[in-house]
């Protein structure tokens, strides 16, 4: 490895070196300039020594992988890596704006914001899923609320895991790879191909920002201290902060759940329910009591006897499992005839797909020009009447919840 | 520098045709035809001619076993293998075999090794199904990035310095970079004789410059390949391989 020429004054491929912004544990962050590059820029330059862990080194690689590759609005934009024989550097876009720390540490918020930073994250997660990256870090530190808009940004994929391309850190590292409070089961037994972990780690944050603690504390980052994370059921977040909504306790607590495939499906389904509270179907989870010690006591023994509660899990692959179907119905009284044989292929299609959603459309007719009679004579609203009809139908198929 | 690698061809003209006129489309700086042109399938005259032309304009020729048996002996392959090679020789000119003499046991250039079974004895003609014949192969090389084929299912290695080898199963069309700090080998599928039950034909490429690796598929015409093996009179069970891909 050749030595660092990294310092203010320097010029590396282009990139004119000034200040350093942030000295961290693994890397240096320099704020930097490009001839022809008007965006604001950042070079994370790792901190490498001979003789250093290799693991270090290729968990840059991983990131300088996968940064390129990533695009969009909640990911900072890349502009070049550096040679990995000579000076090994990524530059990328500096956002505008604060990371998630500083709300983190006011906590608990008002909840209209914890709903509102959750939708916002969820929806980044989409984004990072759509592009086959799973994060595998989300914590405060590594979430950026970009300025001045406040959509969220994921920064530092040194852990992370591109789908469709080698895992370089896998069998890399003795112990789970994450951070300690975050961290999702599977990642305990090192599993990290599936995205609902970035899921879990969602909740985690949900769960702080709300009241103000974190579901499973902050253990010591060993096996045995993380291990509790296969069978720990935390406290209901609605037994620290009494006005958390029934629907909140219920999206927090299914996206901290055990099993991958009892937290929500898709990040996009999560974000969903964060948009749309009177969508949340609540169960047990929402008014769920204390699991007291004795509980997670026996949980612990039932596991340590040797039934652990994740034996390596179907991961979803996006859209293609957990899809969206979408059913145009006609209501009108000739619609009737096809109403049962589409019903019936509407419910079959379901079966094969058991994460799917499904949404009933129809269309409303309205007048382009002039003023809308949404009402009907007696008063009644028609949006309502169609919606009401709608659901009536859907009904009619008998679908669980 | 952009090389395609053409592995297990074997004697599959359909498969051959079309891997060449997809690459004809592309910035292709050199070809390489990693071993086993011929045997299995009905057409090994016309693959080993256009091999030779190929050969003229500056591809890479590594030998594979099926190759090799040609002119050598047949003990190591299985009955329909053998069933086909004797065949094979009956269909072959003296000039075709002067193709055959033209294939090299490995290749070795900057950071690459092009070998068509495994880098620890060549000629062997080892499979790269496990973690343990994989590392071998890596651990015999100093080149970074090694390719063989032979196994017929696409498959990538990787190694670094302190631990094992461990697989990556590639998805077709994925450009893949090759990292610096590992050591790579890449198992290139079968152009003439898919086993992954895919039936199209595999191929790579490889991007020395941009360090990166692609799997590649094009479908072609089996039915007629499969056909045509049936025709010849060769074992049945070569024409059901290409329809099933296995």
């Amino acid at each position: 490895m050749a030595r660092m020429r990294v310092q203010t004054g320097a010029s590396l491929d282009g990139f004119v070196i000034g200040e350093k912004l942030h000295q961290g544990g693994m890397a240096e962050i320099w704020d930097v300039t490009k001839a022809g590059i008007d965006v604001p820029l950042v070079m994370k330059v790792p901190l490498i020594l001979d003789g250093d862990d290799p693991t270090m080194i290729v968990s840059f690689e991983q990131e300088m992988m996968i940064l390129p590759r990533l695009s969009g609005p909640h990911v900072p934009r890349c502009f070049g890596v550096g040679d990995f024989a000579s000076q090994p550097y990524v530059v990328m876009e500096r956002i505008a704006g604060e990371s998630l720390l500083s709300r983190f540490k006011a906590a608990p918020l008002p909840l209209d914001e914890v709903v509102d930073l959750g939708a916002r994250m969820a929806t980044a997660l989409v984004s990072l899923h759509g592009q086959d990256v799973v994060h595998l870090d989300l914590k405060p530190s590594n979430i950026m609320l970009r300025a001045p808009g406040g959509e969220a940004v994921f920064i530092d994929f040194g852990l992370s895991r591109h789908l469709r391309l080698p895992d370089l850190l896998a069998e890399e590292f003795r112990i789970p790879m994450g951070t300690a409070p975050y961290i999702a089961p599977e990642q305990v037994l090192k599993l990290r191909e599936e995205p609902r972990s970035d899921i879990f780690a969602l909740g985690v944050l949900l769960y702080a920002l709300a009241t103000g603690k974190r579901p499973f504390g902050n253990p010591k980052h060993t096996t045995k201290a993380l291990i509790r994370r296969l069978y720990e059921k935390p406290t209901p977040p609605r037994l620290l902060r009494k006005e958390i909504p029934g629907y909140l306790q219920e999206i927090i607590l299914r996206c901290i759940e055990v099993k991958p495939e009892q937290r929500y499906p898709t990040a996009r389904q999560l974000a969903f329910d964060l948009r749309h509270p009177e969508h949340v179907t609540l169960t047990e989870r929402a008014t769920r009591k204390p699991a007291g010690r004795l509980t997670n006591f026996l949980a612990g023994r039932f596991w340590n006897a040797g039934s652990a509660p994740i034996a390596g899990t179907d991961s979803y692959r996006h859209a293609s499992t957990a899809p969206i179907i979408m059913v145009a119905v006609d209501l009108s009284s000739e619609g009737t005839a096809l109403m049962e044989p589409i019903q019936s292929l509407t419910a079959t299609l379901l079966e094969s797909r058991p994460l799917a959603r499904l949404a009933c459309v129809n269309v409303l007719k309205t007048a382009r020009i002039g003023l809308d009679t949404l009402t009907e004579a007696d008063g009644s609203s028609i949006h309502v009447k169609r919606l009401v009809e709608l659901k009536n139908w859907a009904a009619g198929m008998r679908l669980p919840p | 520098m952009r090389l395609a690698i053409l592995s297990d061809i074997h004697a599959n003209r359909e498969a051959m045709d079309a891997v060449l006129s997809r690459l004809a489309a592309q910035r292709i700086d050199r070809i390489v035809l990693l071993g086993d042109i011929v045997g299995y399938g009905a057409d090994p005259a016309y693959c080993l001619e256009r091999a030779e032309a190929l050969l003229d304009d500056g591809a890479i020729g590594i030998l594979g076993n099926h190759d090799a048996a040609v002119t050598g002996p047949l003990d190591d392959l299985n009955s329909a293998a053998r069933a086909a090679i004797e065949w094979t020789r009956r269909q072959l000119s003296p000039q075709h075999l002067t193709v055959l003499g033209r294939l090299a046991a490995s290749h070795r250039e900057a950071d690459l090794m092009l070998v068509h079974a495994s880098a620890r004895a060549p000629l062997a003609w080892t499979y790269i199904v496990d973690a343990d014949a994989a590392e071998r192969c890596l651990r015999a090389t100093e080149a970074r990035i090694t390719i063989v084929g032979h196994v017929h299912v696409p498959a990538l290695w990787r190694l670094i310095s302190a631990g094992t080898a461990t697989r990556h199963q590639p998805h077709s069309g994925q450009e893949i970079p090759l990292s610096a700090s590992q050591n790579w080998l890449a198992v290139m599928g079968s152009v003439g004789q898919p086993r992954d039950g895919v039936t199209a034909a595999a191929y790579g490429i490889l991007d020395t410059r941009a360090r990166s690796v692609t799997f590649a598929r094009v479908p072609y015409d089996h039915f007629e390949a499969a056909r045509k093996i049936r025709q010849a009179g060769l074992p049945s069970s070569l024409a059901e391989r290409l329809l099933q891909g296995r």
